[in-house]
């Protein structure tokens, strides 16, 4: 049903995600049994059927078939223009499907379940840290906990003292700290990363990689992040995708344990083939 | 950010009682140096009178009342001109900013109509209005509209659109991607029209006043020149100059106020 839902989709896919739900009574009661025994939000399961998105005549991605587990941390790399952050903005609802499928298993989705975070950190410049974070718990923005759960979302990135402080004060990797706990506070189930870390400056790219594993594994949403960085793909994903020419060209387990050594000759060993691959892809052209 | 930090270094040094009076110290030097000129007889009386002078006849009709009388006239005028002229100028910015059918509509029309000096309309104003208050309303109320109309138009279509997406993927409706993203985003620009528009307030109802009126600054100096009071002329002018600041740190203040979160108007 969920298949059918997403394959006839109207102009706008966030406007039609937002009817995803059969009664927002139904699901409302869903979320509040899930907050209520704090139990901790479960990663949806991702299927991709056929996939296949074009802008103008230039094919971006020409059928992607893909099975994502319940809360697996998932790496897309591959050269620039290869169609991975277009294939994260269709899983993200953000652009219309051409042809194909993607679903999240049988649960029922809101929009709530699903967030993005970008390379910039997309903050409102007129709304203080805290009520930037409470834009990301969307049709809840106005309920009375609101500040409570924003507050939470906002200690989970460490930056409780800046609460009250405008968005230009703060560093850049603070303002993807606040963006991250924007998208963290709704507890979706799906988290997809565009490059989120890729405008960041190397120490702090590492201390943010470190926040977003610990985030994923306390929290448990299926993470998809697009990256151009082989070696945060192996550090932090179970799984890497190459994509080249709008297709997937590899799908490489990363089956080291946790928490990882960077640098190890293991994850060295991992991202050496990968960038092999990528280098292989490069020299056709 | 380092290089912000070496920018706003210096400014922790300056004292801030001495910030405020900085900028009085060029206009208070031209009027001792007017004085001195005035005195010693370097400026003929006839062509331009001494300060004190001006200072005197300032204090003459203020205690005649005519001056309180006439700045008040001018003053009512240049706010209702403003208020009717802005709204319709914001209504119309709005419009065409947020929907594509209201800019094809009217915005080619409003484009032509900015084009005609808004002063040139002042015979055939009189011919419709003859001298009474509607006819310094409209114009005063055309001259303003266009700048707080284009800027407003400005404003909502620079608005960040990596912002209006950010809103919509957070599931924000349409009145609240407008007063959370949109307005917001538009406000700055919309400051820069309101001020534009203060000056072309004045302007226009000095000029209506000067041409046609019965009463208000304009008046005054007018009917100053027929008795050849240069004294009035020029208190006349030296109060634009005031009544001009006075507006600009109006809006400057509202500006601090509302856009608190630009690091452009942040505290140092």
């Amino acid at each position: 049903m969920q298949t059918a839902l997403r394959t006839s989709l109207p102009e706008t896919e966030l406007a039609s995600r937002a009817n995803f739900a059969p009664t927002a009574r139904v699901v409302r009661e869903e979320r509040q049994e899930r907050q209520g025994h704090q139990v901790q939000s479960s990663g949806l399961p991702l299927s991709i059927r056929g996939l296949r998105k074009s802008f103008g005549d230039n094919e971006v991605l020409r059928g992607i078939d893909l099975h994502i587990p319940a809360g697996q941390f998932v790496a897309i790399v591959g050269k620039s223009g290869c169609g991975k952050s277009t294939l994260l903005r269709l899983i993200a609802g953000l652009e219309k499907i051409d042809a194909g499928s993607v679903s999240f298993g049988d649960a029922v989705v809101q929009p709530e379940d699903i967030r993005v975070m970008f390379q910039e950190p997309r903050l409102l410049p007129w709304a203080r840290v805290l009520s930037n974070v409470e834009v990301g718990l969307g049709r809840d923005r106005s309920s009375s906990d609101a500040h409570a759960r924003a507050e939470k979302a906002l200690a989970e990135v460490g930056l409780t003292d800046k609460r009250d402080q405008w968005p230009s004060v703060l560093s850049g990797g603070q303002k993807q700290r606040v963006a991250l706990a924007r998208a963290l506070v709704s507890h979706p189930r799906v988290l997809a990363f565009d490059e989120p870390l890729g405008a960041l400056d190397a120490l702090t790219r590492i201390s943010m990689q470190r926040l977003l594993e610990r985030v994923w594994r306390d929290q448990g949403f299926t993470a998809i992040l697009v990256t151009h960085d082989v070696a945060e793909a192996v550090a932090l994903a179970d799984r890497v995708l190459v994509i080249d020419e709008g297709r997937i060209a590899h799908d490489v387990m990363v089956n080291v344990a946790r928490p990882r050594e960077r640098g190890s000759v293991e994850l060295a060993g991992l991202e050496g083939s990968i960038l092999s691959h990528l280098l292989s892809a490069d020299d056709r052209i | 950010m380092s290089l912000i930090d070496s920018i706003s270094l210096p400014r922790n040094f300056r004292l801030p009682r001495v910030d405020g009076l900085i900028q009085w110290i060029v206009p208070l030097g031209i009027v001792v140096v007017w004085q001195i000129a005035c005195v010693t007889g370097f400026v003929p009386t006839r062509v331009l009178p001494a300060p004190s002078d001006v200072a005197l006849a300032g204090w003459k009709l203020l205690l005649s009342g005519e001056l309180i009388r006439n700045i008040w006239v001018s003053f009512w005028r240049a706010s209702i001109g403003f208020l009717i002229g802005g709204s319709i100028g914001f209504a119309f910015g709005l419009a065409n900013g947020l929907s594509q059918l209201s800019a094809k509509l009217t915005d080619t029309t409003l484009q032509m109509v900015r084009n005609v000096p808004h002063l040139a309309l002042i015979p055939l104003v009189i011919l419709w209005f003859g001298i009474d208050e509607s006819a310094k309303l409209f114009l005063v109320a055309l001259g303003v509209f266009f700048p707080i109309y284009l800027n407003t138009l400005h404003g909502i279509r620079t608005v960040d659109p990596q912002l209006i997406e950010m809103g919509r993927i957070y599931g924000m409706s349409n009145s609240e991607l407008f007063r959370r993203v949109i307005f917001p985003g538009a406000l700055p620009s919309i400051f820069v029209g309101i001020r534009f528009a203060l000056g072309i307030m004045w302007l226009t109802l000095i000029v209506a006043e000067t041409i046609a009126a019965s009463s208000g600054l304009g008046y005054m100096a007018m009917q100053a020149r027929e008795f050849m009071l240069i004294d009035v002329v020029v208190l006349s002018i030296l109060i634009y100059a005031l009544l001009g600041k006075l507006a600009d740190s109006a809006s400057r203040v509202l500006e601090r106020a509302t856009l608190s979160w630009h690091p452009a108007f942040q505290k140092r």
